[in-house]
């Protein structure tokens, strides 16, 4: 290890590994440095993808799919269910693998990786992020470097440290708590199911996600609006001890996911931002590996330009670049989730009714919309303009 | 003075409270966290947002603080 590179990436996440894949393959020098014993672990995540998603990026390979999905279920709180023929297929990751394997690619293109490396300041030098400061093992030490990339995922601290404001409202904070079980009988493999209403995720929903072998990634976000008068934890446990009682536990994890719209602000002097780090989770999904990706990409490849040709201010060209890509649909996302969040539980089941009706063929992701949108017009525009206008 | 509590035992070390945290109060490190009290406002947000409820407002510590300040 140098003191000294091009770029140094805080955080070994998809979008920081993403990012400084991009940054190597150009031939510029670039350090990840990540706080954890290992790259992928411990997995805070739902793990759903969709193929087309991941194809960007990497050939899939089963070595880290755990199923391959084709339809979702959506149950209302009366306890109809909605089936929904996806139109694309969607995976379940091992991202544990998936993470690791990412890592790998950075590597292989060329970027160096640093575990237990945990960044707690950043150097600047004339008004401009010029290096960071972090403890390896025990050890402070110091990396300069022309771009500093924070890819920290919801905590997003380095782009605090450099004058943006990167904390998320809370009530536009999901707080999430999963399990991890094992010997489900009764779950399809090849289907997505989410729960909505009040009684099990107000202001949010409950997945049951697949992971092959009959066991499923059980998870649910609540906002942090109500969060305040019950934990995200309590209401896991009973829709677990509701649904699946005697379901054997194999992990559980805690997390948060900023469902909300881009910072405005993802570049400083010297300083670029990606992934949950800066906002770039589809607020209506919750979904963030891709699209952490996707901001990755863009930060790496703009990054890199601007050390080859020597030229700092070209990082500012990310974020034009992110908004047209993705960040001008998260904000049509982010009002239609306001919309949904605010729905009863009889304007669910009346949906999910009216749904229903729908022939199997017929029914897709923009046909479901347009039923919520004759039970809820305000939603219109935004709907309109995600799924007929597409941008 | 610091109002709210953690149970360091329970932590999972997610980073949901620092999201929130509008004054980068909280330090997380890999398996380690720590409020600093210079800088939290007590405005309970974390609190709200921690998924496995590990901070606690201490409702207790906050009426004494208040009724140590009328007098
Ligand atoms: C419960 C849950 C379920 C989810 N389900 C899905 C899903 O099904 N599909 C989907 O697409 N998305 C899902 N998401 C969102 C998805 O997990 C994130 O959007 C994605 O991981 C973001 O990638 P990232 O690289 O930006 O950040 P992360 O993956 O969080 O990586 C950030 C990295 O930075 C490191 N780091 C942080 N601070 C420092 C520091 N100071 N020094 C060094 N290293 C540091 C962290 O240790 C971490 O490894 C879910 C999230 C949660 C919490
Ligand atoms: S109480 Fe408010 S200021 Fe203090 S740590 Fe929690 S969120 Fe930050
Ligand atoms: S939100 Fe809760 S579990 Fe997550 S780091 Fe903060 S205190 Fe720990």
């Amino acid at each position: 290890m140098r003191t000294e590179y091009d770029v140094v990436v805080v955080g070994a996440g998809p979008a920081g590994t993403t990012t400084a894949r991009f940054i190597a393959g150009q031939g510029v020098s670039v350090l990840v440095l990540e706080k954890d014993r290992d790259v992928g672990y411990p997995v805070r995540c739902g793990e759903a993808v969709s193929r087309a998603g991941v194809e960007e990026f990497i050939t899939p390979d089963d070595k880290w799919i755990s199923a391959k999905i084709n339809k979702f279920s959506m149950i209302a709180p009366n306890g109809e269910e909605v089936i929904l023929p996806l139109e694309e297929e969607g995976f379940i990751l091992e991202r544990k693998i998936f993470d690791y394997v990412l890592g790998q690619k950075a590597v292989e293109a060329g970027a160096e990786i640093l575990t237990r490396a945990y960044v707690h300041g950043l150097i600047f030098d004339g008004g401009k992020v010029a290096g960071v400061k972090f403890t390896h093992i025990g050890e402070e030490k110091e990396i300069h470097s022309k771009i500093v990339i924070g890819a920290d995922g919801v905590e997003s601290r380095v782009g605090r440290w450099a004058g943006l404001k990167t904390y998320v409202d809370f009530r536009e904070m999901e707080s999430a708590v999963q399990v991890t079980v094992g010997g489900l009988n009764d779950i399809r493999q090849d289907t997505c199911y989410f729960y909505f209403g009040q009684e099990y995720a107000p202001e949010g929903y409950l997945w049951v996600f697949p992971k092959g072998n009959n066991s499923a990634n059980i998870g649910l976000g609540v906002s942090g609006n109500i969060g305040k008068k019950r934990s995200a934890l309590s209401f896991l446990n009973y829709f677990l001890e509701k649904n699946y009682p005697n379901a054997g536990i194999l992990t559980q994890v805690a997390g948060g996911v900023p469902c909300t719209i881009t910072l405005e602000k993802i570049t400083a002097p010297g300083l670029m931002l990606v992934g949950d780090a800066a906002r770039q989770v589809n607020p209506l999904s919750g979904g963030g590996i891709i699209s952490g990706m996707i901001g990755g990409k863009i930060a790496g490849k703009i990054a890199a330009r601007a050390v080859k040709e020597n030229k700092p201010e070209l990082i500012s060209l990310y974020e034009k670049e992110w908004d047209e890509r993705l960040g001008r649909r998260h904000r049509n996302f982010d009002r239609i989730k306001d919309g949904i969040y605010n729905f009863s539980d009889e304007k669910f089941n009346s949906i999910a009714r009216a749904f229903n009706k729908v022939p199997m063929e017929k029914r897709t992701l923009g046909n479901l919309f347009k039923t919520a949108l004759i039970h809820n017009p305000s939603l219109l525009v935004d709907v309109a303009k995600v799924f007929v206008i597409k941008n | 003075m610091l109002l709210i509590e953690i149970t360091p035992d329970k932590c999972d070390f997610c980073g949901c409270c620092v999201g929130v945290c509008p004054e980068d109060a909280i330090e997380l490190k890999e398996a380690e966290i720590t409020i600093d009290e210079k800088l939290c406002t007590n405005c309970a947000k974390c609190v709200w947002s921690c998924p496995i409820e590990v901070l606690q407002f201490n409702k207790e510590k906050a009426a004494e603080v208040k009724n140590a300040n009328r007098v």
